[in-house]
């Protein structure tokens, strides 16, 4: 039995996931390969962003793909390790918000 | 994954250093358990099988392994302590040949060039003998090296060499960790130097082109992207102007083998290649149009065969006995190093290919 969850190797085998639904599959990579390509964003601040996000979200492939796109497209350690603080910065932020909501239920409940 | 960056593998008598052990790890895993296919079976699948030379078109000559860098990433394995260097007879040889060759490029490459000590009689020798273009890899920074050294640019630029150096990033740090310390500071330097002689200028004919490869287990970004970020990071910070940027993909032998081995990236490396594999590229390769002479007059279909001493699949095998027409009816050596040379939009000394 498999003993991750993740396995590297299943990455390189993401496309398959067409095979059982062709139709949804193939619009998602089609869709997925339109949103990367360069436009009012250049490639490579889309590539920050999805770094950013990877890291957000916690996958470990899109980290690992965008990790590799980064060096690729020549971005550097400095401008990577931004963008995961970008990502850190919102997620902490997200928690930290609903202190307010918090603070507020507090308000109301206590005399 | 820091490597020892000081010397050769020869000096270090790394077990790599040894060209047989080199092609053991190529014909091995995962391609010997069919995992992943051999390059002969995948360019069987598009009947490119075998690869032919085309028209000849440059001679890229190899005047010797020594070099002022021992750069992580180099597939020569050149370095200071290297003493293959090319003779005056050998050079003789090659004049011969320039003389009647139907080559318009004539392409110098090491080590450095430039630290043979006979370098600029061959190049005036040549230059006299009519080659139109007229390129020399030179790592910039052989410029600063010495003072012996510090006129190149205008011996350049009197044969109207067309210079063609290695940059591996805009950023120090990238530079240094690939080439060495300090060799960033210092190639800035020789870049300026050549921008005042107006080479890389816009619309000058004293043509100066970069060459990246990835410092790392990575395959290059696009071409006309990466050119445009370095010309726009070395305009701003450094005012310094260049002409293309040829994006390089490290092929796995020598040093750079020796690298992905040690870090354990060697099998995704080759997954890498294989899966950015673009039949078109194979048309073009580099080998289709030219012939690599090693420092001692042996012919191969490339500068990567000749590290591997994979010597031309012909009778004539020497400089001394060269015959062109001859030559170009046989059959390219290849082995899995050749995807380096496919992998997206192909990979040559020219930049990409596809
Ligand atoms: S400058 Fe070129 S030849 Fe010299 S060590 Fe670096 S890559 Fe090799
Ligand atoms: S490594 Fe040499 S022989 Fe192989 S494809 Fe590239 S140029 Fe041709």
């Amino acid at each position: 039995m498999q003993k991750t969850y993740y396995d590297p190797k299943d990455l390189k085998k993401f496309g398959k996931i067409s095979e059982w639904n062709e139709q949804l599959g193939e619009k998602f990579f089609d869709y997925y390969g339109k949103v990367f390509e360069e436009g009012a964003l250049t490639a490579r601040e889309k590539s920050l962003i999805a770094l950013a996000v990877s890291h957000a979200v916690q996958c470990p492939y899109c980290i690992d793909a965008y990790t590799g796109d980064g060096l690729q497209r020549g971005i550097t350690k400095e401008e990577m390790m931004e963008a995961v603080h970008v990502a850190g910065a919102i997620r902490g932020g997200a928690t930290l918000v609903h202190g307010v909501q918090m603070m507020n239920k507090v308000n109301k409940l206590e005399m | 994954m820091a490597v020892n960056t000081k010397v050769s593998l020869k000096k270090r008598e790394s077990e790599l250093a040894a060209i047989a052990k080199q092609m053991e790890v190529l014909n091995g895993e995962p391609f010997s358990d069919g995992e992943l296919p051999t390059f002969a079976n995948k360019i069987k699948e598009t009947n490119q099988f075998p690869l032919r030379p085309k028209k000849l078109e440059i001679l890229q000559v190899n005047v010797g392994y020594m070099c002022n860098q021992v750069c992580a990433h180099c597939h020569v394995d050149a370095g200071p302590d290297r003493k293959e260097i090319m003779t005056r007879e050998t050079m003789s040889q090659i004049l011969d040949v320039i003389k009647t060759t139907g080559a318009h490029t004539l392409d110098l490459t090491g080590g450095a060039p430039e630290m043979n000590p006979n370098f600029r009689w061959f190049v005036e020798q040549a230059s006299a003998a009519g080659i139109q273009d007229f390129i020399v890899r030179s790592n910039l920074t052989i410029i600063r090296a010495n003072p012996k050294y510090y006129d190149l640019p205008d011996f350049f630029k009197k044969h109207n060499i067309h210079v063609v150096s290695s940059m591996p990033h805009w950023t120090r740090g990238k530079t240094d960790k690939q080439r060495g310390d300090g060799v960033f500071d210092k190639s800035i330097k020789a870049l300026q130097e050549l921008n005042e002689r107006g080479y890389g200028m816009p619309g000058s004919d004293l043509k100066l082109d970069l060459v990246y490869n990835p410092s790392g287990a990575f395959l290059p970004g696009d071409q006309a992207s990466m050119e445009k970020d370095f010309k726009a990071a070395l305009l701003e910070d450094f005012n310094i102007q260049f002409h293309n940027l040829f994006a390089i993909t490290n092929l796995p032998i020598s040093r750079f083998l020796d690298y992905l081995v040690a870090s354990e990236n060697y099998e995704d490396y080759m997954y890498a290649l294989v899966e950015a594999y673009n039949p078109t590229a194979v048309q073009n390769v580099m080998c289709t149009n030219t012939i690599s002479v090693s420092w001692d007059g042996w012919l191969y279909d490339c500068d990567f065969n000749q590290m591997l001493d994979l010597k031309v699949n012909h009778k004539i095998k020497h400089i001394k006995d060269y015959q062109e027409d001859l030559l170009l009816d046989r059959n390219i050596v290849i082995s899995q190093h050749c995807y380096g040379c496919t992998a997206g939009a192909g990979s040559s000394c020219q930049g990409t290919v596809a």
